[in-house]
């Protein structure tokens, strides 16, 4: 049972008071639309390198690492040094020249800039969609969490409220704060308010990582403590059987590096808006950069609590009997069987109806890996300490769903209403659309997060949805900005057979232990592969590949634009800005190679 | 840029490191409070530091922010209209 005391609620209300404080007194600065969708352009760049990870560092960056780290160990890394930092130094050096200098206002504006108005919104309309589930599921998450961590049990019962209304308190409270503070202060307030959580995070964390290590006896005593696979980013990387992953390096490098993690980066407007939110274009191409250097670190606050969590000793019921001036007491220590068949601090998880722990089908405890991360900030944080620690991990939440809300307002705001819905109304009107979008989202998601209640894989099957969409992306991208031959016709053919591909490879593969229906198979199964993490990266290079071939060929045959048209949006017809007034250290390049060296020594250190 | 964003972020880290901290100085020695952060007093020590961190950067915030206001209007960019601020 979770004891929170009043200096945790002074914390936790602090914390609240500062978010919707910085709200109210950005407020008053949003003047025109640009202001409030665009931070007026005017931000610098390490404000927007810091907002740029931290509208990634949502729950399921925060929970879903720790998860991971529990999970498959140190290999978990990939995800951050195959996974990201290529691909935010390919954004920042290679395409925000064309993000920012077309002066596009969202993706998708930049894919009707180059291609055409179908292009345009084919991916307007799957991008709002997919925020507006994918906040309304962050929102779900938290709300379980924050019963399964029985948060605000105690003020429920202080207050006499039924404890079956702290999933509605949690998903209102939480939504009200995100809808408040955007609708006053628009996509700067999200960004001040990212960065706030982005410290936050690490105030919250750090602790934990360095308590943990100090408990497990540091480095080399976490290293005794779990399987030497969990301890190896590429060690056994070769092939598929020799790593808890299952993956093999052209799975990860092609699948997750150059199609998966580059779709994401390169491409999503969630993380891209920051970026095009700063002053100028040498702080738009180090926007990425910046946020690349922590992001580097961050294995290290995220991955490591939960192989912490997995090699601390499971607790077990004790009795200890000692003697004090002849009174004999019995201390005993009572845990539940779920704590007891976990691994670690890291529980099983129990068939709701019997009672009893869940098994694999090879008979082992199902483990439930998400609670390895907060149940690690139960264990070692006192009162105080863990008011902190609660904060950073709500705050992730929240600002996870900001990004989504503020990347819909304004896709849905420039690319669906004044594109298709009422073209040329006054500026005011389109900044009174963009607040009202933010509530609307904010409602649908709330809706989202109620429909995860009643029906149990709608999370699953959104999320496999979203890797549909997303998986061909970056081939669309990519062809856009550096062949001046890709037509709008082609790009649209090109997204539509992409995901077609996903789904197909999805239909026709299952990952060994799993059953047909949501985890694939549910057309015919042709092969097997040994992992669901293998068949996502391999689906994401068909659905890439697929994308990219018939991207060219119906390119090839329909008719390119005039060259003059695609100055600006393709790389071999723009000039090359002149560079010469910034010292040669300044340059976004210098950083880039200085990221670079980081990643490779960081790989090194965890090989 | 409107609000150097390091004064509501320095105010709330040291804010929150100085309740850590009066805490931390309250409990300590409190054997039972502290055992699962195997005895160390992470109240007090965590709150010092977020408290030198919190005023580090208010200090910088609050430089940047009369800066803000005392420099001229920034100078577009080349060929870009500006509106708004």
């Amino acid at each position: 049972m979770l004891n929170l005391t009043a200096v945790d609620w002074l914390i936790m209300v602090l914390y609240f008071v500062f978010v919707l404080g910085i709200g109210f007194a950005l407020k008053r600065h949003m003047k025109t639309s640009k202001d409030f969708f665009q931070a007026g352009r005017a931000l610098p760049a390490w404000i927007c390198g810091l907002a740029f990870i931290s509208a990634n560092l949502g729950a399921q960056e925060v929970i879903g690492m720790g998860a991971s780290g529990a999970k498959y160990g140190l290999e978990t890394a990939h995800f951050y040094g195959i996974g990201a930092i290529p691909a935010m130094i390919f954004v920042g050096i290679f395409m925000m020249p064309f993000y920012y200098g077309s002066k596009a206002r969202s993706v998708p504006e930049f894919l009707r800039m180059r291609f055409d108005e179908k292009t345009r919104a084919l991916n307007a309309c799957s991008f709002a969609v997919m925020t507006v589930f994918s906040s309304g599921i962050s929102m779900y998450a938290m709300a379980r969490l924050i019963q399964a961590l029985h948060v605000f049990d105690g003020l429920f019962h202080a207050l006499g409220w039924a404890p079956e209304g702290i999933f509605t308190f949690s998903i209102v409270l939480s939504a009200a704060i995100v809808l408040l503070y955007i609708f006053l202060g628009g996509l700067t307030s999200a960004i001040y308010n990212e960065v706030l959580q982005f410290f936050l995070i690490i105030a919250g964390f750090l602790p934990l990582v360095l308590i943990g290590l100090r408990n497990i006896g540091g480095w080399s005593g976490l290293k005794a403590a779990v399987p030497m696979a969990y301890m190896h980013e590429w060690k056994g990387v070769a092939h598929a059987s020799t790593n808890p992953m299952g993956i093999e390096i052209i799975g990860i490098g092609m699948g997750l590096g150059f199609v998966l993690g580059s779709g994401y980066w390169c491409t999503d407007f969630l993380v891209i808006q920051t970026a095009m939110a700063s002053k100028n274009m040498e702080s738009a191409r180090r926007v990425p950069l910046i946020a690349a250097v922590p992001k580097m670190l961050f294995p290290f606050l995220v991955i490591l609590p939960g192989i912490l969590a997995i090699g601390l000793p499971t607790p077990h019921s004790t009795t200890v009997v000692r003697n004090e001036n002849g009174v004999i007491y019995h201390d005993t220590t009572v845990v539940s069987p779920q704590v007891e068949q976990g691994r670690g601090l890291v529980p099983a998880k129990i068939n709701p109806v019997t009672g009893k722990p869940m098994l694999t089908a090879s008979g082992q405890p199902l483990l439930d890996y998400d609670m390895a991360t907060p149940n690690m900030l139960l264990h070692f944080f006192p009162t105080g300490i863990l008011g902190l620690g609660l904060t950073a991990l709500l705050a992730s939440f929240m600002s996870g769903m900001a990004g989504n809300v503020t990347a819909f307002n304004t896709v849905f705001t420039y690319d669906l209403y004044q594109s298709y819905i009422r073209k040329g109304a006054s500026d005011r009107h389109y900044m009174a659309v963009g607040r009202w979008a933010t509530v609307g989202g904010i409602l649908l998601s709330i809706a989202t997060a109620y429909a995860a209640i009643n029906f149990n894989n709608i999370m699953d099957t959104l999320q496999l949805v979203f890797s549909f969409v997303n998986a061909p992306l970056f081939a669309t991208f990519l062809l856009g900005m550096f062949w001046k031959r890709a037509t709008g016709h082609g790009a649209f053919a090109g997204l539509i057979a992409g995901t077609a591909a996903a789904m197909l490879h999805h239909g026709l593969t299952l990952p060994i232990e799993a059953r047909t229906g949501v985890h694939g198979g549910w057309i015919a199964v042709l092969h097997h592969y040994p992992s669901d993490m293998a068949q996502n990266f391999w689906g994401a290079i068909f659905a890439f590949g697929t994308n990219f071939i018939v991207a060219v060929v119906v390119s090839l045959a329909t008719r390119p634009r005039p060259e003059a048209e695609l100055v600006g949006l393709v790389h071999s017809l723009t000039p090359k800005p002149a560079r010469a007034h910034i010292t040669w250290w300044k340059r976004p390049e210098a950083l880039a190679v200085a990221v670079l060296v980081g990643a490779i020594a960081v790989n090194i250190f965890f090989y | 840029m409107i609000l150097d964003l390091r004064v509501p972020l320095g105010l709330m880290f040291s804010l929150v490191g100085l309740i850590l901290t009066v805490f931390g100085l309250k409990t300590n020695g409190d054997a039972v409070l502290y055992a699962p952060s195997l005895g160390i007093n992470a109240n007090l020590w965590w709150g010092l530091v977020l408290l030198v961190f919190g005023l580090t950067m208010l200090l910088l915030g609050r430089r940047g922010q009369k800066r803000l206001e005392n420099a001229p209007p920034e100078l577009p960019e080349e060929g870009q209209q500006r509106r708004g601020h």
